[in-house]
């Protein structure tokens, strides 16, 4: 378990973080810069001495304010990554690698030629850290982390200094790491696709308070919480599998919910679990299906229907399931936003059979990621 | 060379390495106090550690031969305990120049140290180091251009001291008799002038060789640092 209870007062804020979550896969912790994410991350590594509370991983307490525990940074285990990378600049590559191997009286963790060949990096094992590539860099800092030997790894935004086609190859590595190592994994970001990509659990900061923690499809799928994820519009967030490939037409088709979503092509195996997300503005509702040139019609009926400012309103509606029961589940919910006129001449209410129209552009790249589940036994 | 000359010399080098290896280490807690360290007294320590700086030379002088001399309490103690001498010694001279180079050191170490990454040590922490370990394995190295920086000040310094050490050990050639000290004892006399301006010609070469030194030294760091210049 990951159990957290801390309050960390700043100078000019203050973070109430409460978590309680199974200490396995990746937990994306999330919400606006200045939320308080990299503070709470940097308490969790001790880096930082938080005011009061405990925190406990594993079942270790490692910092406990009724009764002073707190133990230091270099025997919390912790595999840390910094946005920066933080590489000696007077070692090489391997003298980095190995600098938490040297010292850890820790178990043993992954082998270093293992984790050298997991994230290609055994070309570069003399050189000195001020000759890599950002990219480059950053894989070092992550096998830096892994090598350890920790038990978990926290990671505070490890792509953000990234260009984005670095960003995206180190994202395929990052995936890797839970099921590889067994290793839990602590994820501070903004970007929704490496929640989309990554996240089986998710932690939402806003104005230093955790308003939510859990299973990332439900948290992602509470409208309720969508102001706080960060600067993006509202969206919802469908999960599926890979099911077909329209190599001529660059086009990918997924399965939600026992329906067909046509989406820019995706390079995965059929079958890869695939997460989509899509703009509440780009979906259209008809009361029935007619013809039009967007790709994806699904059905569904209408959850609830909740006033915006100004003149619109977001309706929630649950994918049809062919003959399943009408419970919604996570990742099988849309959400549309339109002008309440529509909800008035359309009579739009809970029970309301309805189709959903969107266009396949309207789930552009970083919307739609293969998604790598992690091993269901926890640790 | 005359004798003189090779044994002003010799004693200049021997005297201005000395009190650099004696100060280093000082040097070094120094700066680490002052500049991480948080403690009551921290101004007035600082003050201390640089009064050689703004006072003058002979009034260190005389402060050292005050209280390393007999009479004084730690020159007793020292040379009770462990029958160390410091008046008319070479100690007493090596004591003068690291005490006169000390502050100018400590500043050099400090900003070193004010400019290792805090960022780095966190990471260290992270992957399993103790404080002690991370000191040792990522601030020392990162300092090393600081380090030498002072290093190199002090050693200048030692070389040219002349008021404290004439005040507090005298001019004993062979023994304190520095380069400094052995020109103004050449000028001192009838027709020296010409002694003089060797000392002084070896003065210069001295000090020309050892900054040339020092450059090269400072860029095999900066470039062991990955900071190429």
């Amino acid at each position: 378990m990951i159990d957290v209870d801390l309050t960390i007062a700043r100078a000019a804020f203050t973070v109430q973080a409460r978590i309680a979550l199974p200490a396995h896969g990746i937990t994306a912790v999330i919400g606006r810069s200045g939320s308080g994410k990299s503070t709470l991350l940097q308490a969790m590594a001790g880096l930082l001495k938080p005011t009061r509370g405990r925190f406990s991983m594993h079942g270790q307490r490692l910092f406990d304010s009724s009764d002073g525990t707190d133990v230091p940074p270099q025997r919390r285990a912790f595999g840390v990554v910094f946005q920066e990378g933080r590489l000696f600049p007077h070692l090489s590559v391997r003298g980095n690698l190995l600098f938490g191997d040297r010292l850890s009286n820790r178990p043993p963790g992954p082998a270093f030629a293992d984790v050298v060949d997991l994230l290609g990096i055994g070309d570069l094992l003399s050189r000195r850290p001020h000759l890599l590539s950002g990219g480059e860099r950053q894989r070092v800092a992550i096998g830096r982390a892994l090598l350890s030997r920790p038990r978990a790894l926290l990671m505070d935004e490890p792509l953000a200094s990234l260009d984005p086609p670095r960003r995206h190859e180190l994202l395929g590595y990052l995936a890797a790491l839970p099921q590889r190592y067994g290793l839990p994994v602590i994820y501070v970001t903004h970007q929704m696709d490496e929640v989309l990509r990554l996240a089986d659990q998710v932690v939402v900061l806003n104005d230093g308070r955790t308003v939510a923690c859990g299973p990332a499809l439900d948290v992602l799928g509470n409208i309720d919480l969508q102001p706080m994820i960060g600067r993006f519009e509202a969206g919802s967030v469908l999960a599926g599998t890979l099911a077909e490939q329209h190599g001529d037409w660059q086009l990918s088709g997924v399965d939600v919910a026992g329906q067909r979503i046509i989406v820019p092509h995706i390079d995965a195996p059929l079958g890869t679990s695939v997460r989509l997300r899509v703009r509440a503005r780009d979906v259209a509702l008809q009361r029935e299906a007619q013809p039009s040139s967007a790709s994806n019609r699904l059905a569904g009926h209408v959850l609830q229907v909740l006033d915006r400012d100004g003149p619109y309103s977001i309706v929630e509606l649950a994918l049809s399931r062919p003959g399943a029961d009408p419970t919604p589940r996570a990742g099988e919910t849309l959400w549309a936003l339109v002008t309440r006129r529509s909800v008035h001449s359309m009579r739009l209410a809970p029970g309301a059979d309805v189709v959903a129209v969107f266009k396949a552009v309207a789930v552009e790249g970083r919307s739609v990621a293969a998604f790598r589940a992690s091993p269901p036994d926890g640790l | 060379m005359s004798e003189l000359e090779r044994q002003a010399l010799t004693l200049s080098l021997q005297v201005a390495l000395a009190a650099v290896l004696l100060a280093l280490p000082v040097a070094l807690a120094l700066a680490w106090a002052l500049g991480r360290g948080r403690f009551f007294g921290k101004a007035v320590l600082e003050a201390v550690v640089n009064l050689p700086l703004v006072l003058p030379p002979v009034v260190i002088g005389y402060a050292l031969l005050v209280s390393f001399g007999r009479h004084g309490w730690p020159g007793r103690w020292l040379s009770d305990t462990f029958g160390l001498q410091f008046v008319f010694t070479f100690r007493g001279a090596v004591l003068a120049a690291a005490v006169m180079a000390l502050p100018l050191m400590v500043r050099a170490i400090r900003q070193a140290l004010e400019a290792v990454d805090a960022g780095l040590e966190a990471a260290a922490r992270t992957l399993g180091a103790s404080r002690l370990r991370v000191f040792a394995t990522v601030t020392l190295p990162l300092m090393a251009p600081g380090l030498l920086s002072g290093a190199v000040l002090g050693f200048a310094a030692s070389l040219g001291e002349f008021g404290a050490t004439i005040t507090f050990v005298s001019n004993v050639p062979g023994e304190t008799q520095t380069l400094p000290l052995a020109i103004y004892s050449a000028l001192q006399q009838p027709g020296g002038d010409a002694a003089a301006a060797r000392l002084v010609m070896w003065s210069v070469l001295l000090a020309l060789g050892a900054l040339g030194l020092a450059q090269w030294a400072h860029r095999r760091v900066q470039r062991w640092l990955g900071q190429s210049t």
